[in-house]
């Protein structure tokens, strides 16, 4: 929980925002992340991101699922209370079937909405700093990580060079913390500031 | 896009081991043929026709399968299929072709009467018989011979009028309205087919040509089944070919996105067919109802119960887990087992579909169905090898295929 020094350009065009990226990224410069108005194609592979652990997570959700029905159901239905349905044997494996694949598909998706909301750190009751307002209506915002021996004033030079229509600097909190989106404070101030 | 290899040249040794395979399968095809197609022994008789019909249905419809993903893609407005779609087109031509066979084997087998092979060609059982004579207006000589010409027919008319829209993205640039008017021609030509895919091998011909084998068993999940079990062995096909292609140094336009969504493909609809699978199943085993367990009781307590349950690992296990990965579908090698796999796990589904309805007591694949398989394998790399070499490779001015080009995953 500490707040960090960034330095932030906005772009009003895909065409820009890709090749800025990697002239920022040959820079040398830590990009923090780019926040778009909507799903850019591609924007990953130029952030040079590694791919989400999203659907490993997903797979091992999944098969808990699958161990979580099969264990449960076979224990009631051989050892627990054994009971004649139909005539069918007591480990009628097929009849099964649906509810496990249920189960599985109820872990997995469930498991992977609440990973993807903690990796993207979001919840309820929880609040994230904004860059830029615009960033969820019509600006592409590149929002770079200062070190303590970044030149900000050269760095947003360099990024008004790369075509943004806007740079500024922020210090802000980078994670998340309890908090509302109607209101602006932070519920603690650390005054503790890492790159001046 | 010069240095783009639009024109396929058949290499010698491709065309050294079609026409070897179908050398192979023409000899295991006559010496059959007569030893057991014209035996006196109806057995024997059984055994051959209903080989040679499994092998035609399943061929024909695989590679029906083809103009069928065209199709579909094409009505999803799809792009990205552009720059291979020559192959599933070379496929599709094998359509007339193979159609032809089957029309051939299975006009054969109704007009001699081989009511050993159709329970329900024999009029005088089916006088007396309430359930057949219930169904004798659809199953009759004269509406099986129809239907089936009618669903041949149309699926090489429509498929080749598909493949001849497809000429005119190769003749001359395109601006935006004549685009736009070829995209609605193509538009309305694959509806038209995939509307009689639809009425043909989503619903009526694998009831006849094949469920009609147990005259008086029905399941409503059949034709789906089989139209899964191609359209999967289909891809894999496509994904075969493509490979190929790749390998030999054409398709530049092509990448590991393209054969990322095949791949998706072939995982996503091994898991419909076992779907299938399994719902056809489940309900009978729940119900119980002898009418109905009669199709399953041989294949899964008697002889076919190796074949029954190799063909769920083999259909169902193996892609699952095996294709499941990001990074096994972007992988020529893996794919490529993959597909050969599917190929013949289907291949064996359709194997125990036919003859585990004919033959009974017994599983006999042996040399009568390697051989029958590589003559049409034979003639399959022949036939495709030489459309694909009939056309560019790329239909170079079609308006989607920058999309294509452009496809990532």
């Amino acid at each position: 929980m500490a707040k960090k020094k960034f330095v932030i350009g906005c772009f009003d065009d895909e065409a820009v925002l890709f090749p800025a990226v990697k002239k920022v990224r040959t820079a040398g410069y830590k990009i923090h992340d780019v926040y778009t108005p909507f799903a850019v194609h591609g924007l990953d592979h130029a952030m040079g991101l590694r791919e989400t652990s999203l659907h490993t997570a997903g797979f091992i959700y999944g098969i808990t699922g699958t161990t979580t029905a099969l264990s449960c159901i076979s224990w009631i239905f051989t050892k627990d209370w054994p009971l004649n349905i139909g005539g069918k044997p007591h480990f009628a494996l097929p009849a099964w079937i649906p509810i496990t694949f249920e189960l599985t598909v109820l872990f997995a998706a469930v498991g992977m909405v609440l990973t993807f909301c903690y990796l993207c750190q979001l919840a309820p009751f929880v609040k994230k700093h904004h860059f830029h307002a615009r960033s969820t209506d019509d600006l592409f915002v590149m929002v770079i990580e200062c070190t303590d021996k970044t030149n900000t004033d050269d760095l947003q030079a360099f990024l008004t060079s790369g075509g943004a229509v806007e740079t500024n600097v922020q210090v802000a909190e980078e994670g998340w913390w309890l908090g509302r989106y109607d209101q602006n404070e932070m519920p603690f101030e650390t005054k503790e500031i890492v790159a001046a | 896009m010069a240095s783009i290899r639009l024109q396929f040249e058949i290499p010698g040794k491709m065309k050294t081991w079609s026409l070897g395979l179908i050398g192979v399968g023409l000899f295991a095809l006559i010496y059959g043929l007569v030893t057991k197609g014209f035996s006196s022994d109806e057995h024997e008789q059984v055994h051959f026709w209903g080989t040679l019909m499994y092998h035609t249905i399943f061929w024909t419809l695989i590679c029906n399968a083809s103009m069928f993903f065209i199709c579909i893609t094409t009505l999803a407005m799809g792009g990205w299929q552009q720059s291979f779609r020559r192959i599933p087109e070379a496929i599709s031509t094998m359509v007339p072709i193979f159609g032809s066979i089957t029309f051939a084997v299975l006009i054969y087998v109704v007009l001699s009467d081989k009511h050993h092979i159709y329970h329900w060609l024999d009029k005088e059982a089916v006088a007396k018989d309430v359930i057949l004579t219930g169904k004798a207006g659809f199953l009759n000589a004269k509406f099986f011979i129809i239907w089936t010409t009618l669903a041949i027919g149309f699926w090489s008319f429509l498929g080749w009028r598909m493949r001849q829209l497809s000429n005119e993205a190769d003749a001359a640039p395109m601006d935006h309205e004549t685009g736009a008017k070829f995209i609605l021609r193509n538009t309305v030509r694959a509806a038209l087919f995939t509307v009689w895919f639809a009425l043909t091998v989503g619903s009526t011909v694998p009831w006849l040509w094949m469920m009609s084998i147990d005259a008086h068993w029905y399941s409503t999940m059949y034709s789906w089944y089989t139209f899964a079990s191609t359209f999967v062995s289909g891809m894999s096909l496509i994904a075969l070919w493509l490979i190929y292609m790749k390998n030999k140094g054409y398709m530049e336009l092509t990448s590991q996105e393209h054969l990322h969504d095949v791949g998706k493909f072939m995982f996503a609809f091994s898991i419909f067919w076992t779907y299938l699978w399994f719902s056809q199943y489940m309900l009978i085993w729940y119900a119980n109802i002898p009418e109905e367990t009669v199709y399953f009781k041989h294949r899964v307590q008697g002889a076919y119960k190796g074949i029954f349950f190799l063909n769920l690992i083999i259909n169902f296990l193996c892609p699952l887990i095996i294709l499941m990965k990001r990074s096994a579908k972007r992988n020529y090698t893996l794919v490529a087992f993959m597909a050969v796999l599917i190929i013949f796990g289907h291949w064996i589904d359709f194997y125990q579909m036919v003859m585990g309805s004919l033959v009974k007591e017994k599983v006999d694949l042996g040399w009568l169905d390697f051989g029958i398989l590589s003559f049409f394998v034979g003639i399959m790399i022949f036939f495709v090898g030489r459309a694909l070499a009939s056309k560019p490779l790329i239909p170079k001015y079609h308006p989607f295929l920058k999309e294509s080009i452009i496809h990532q995953v």
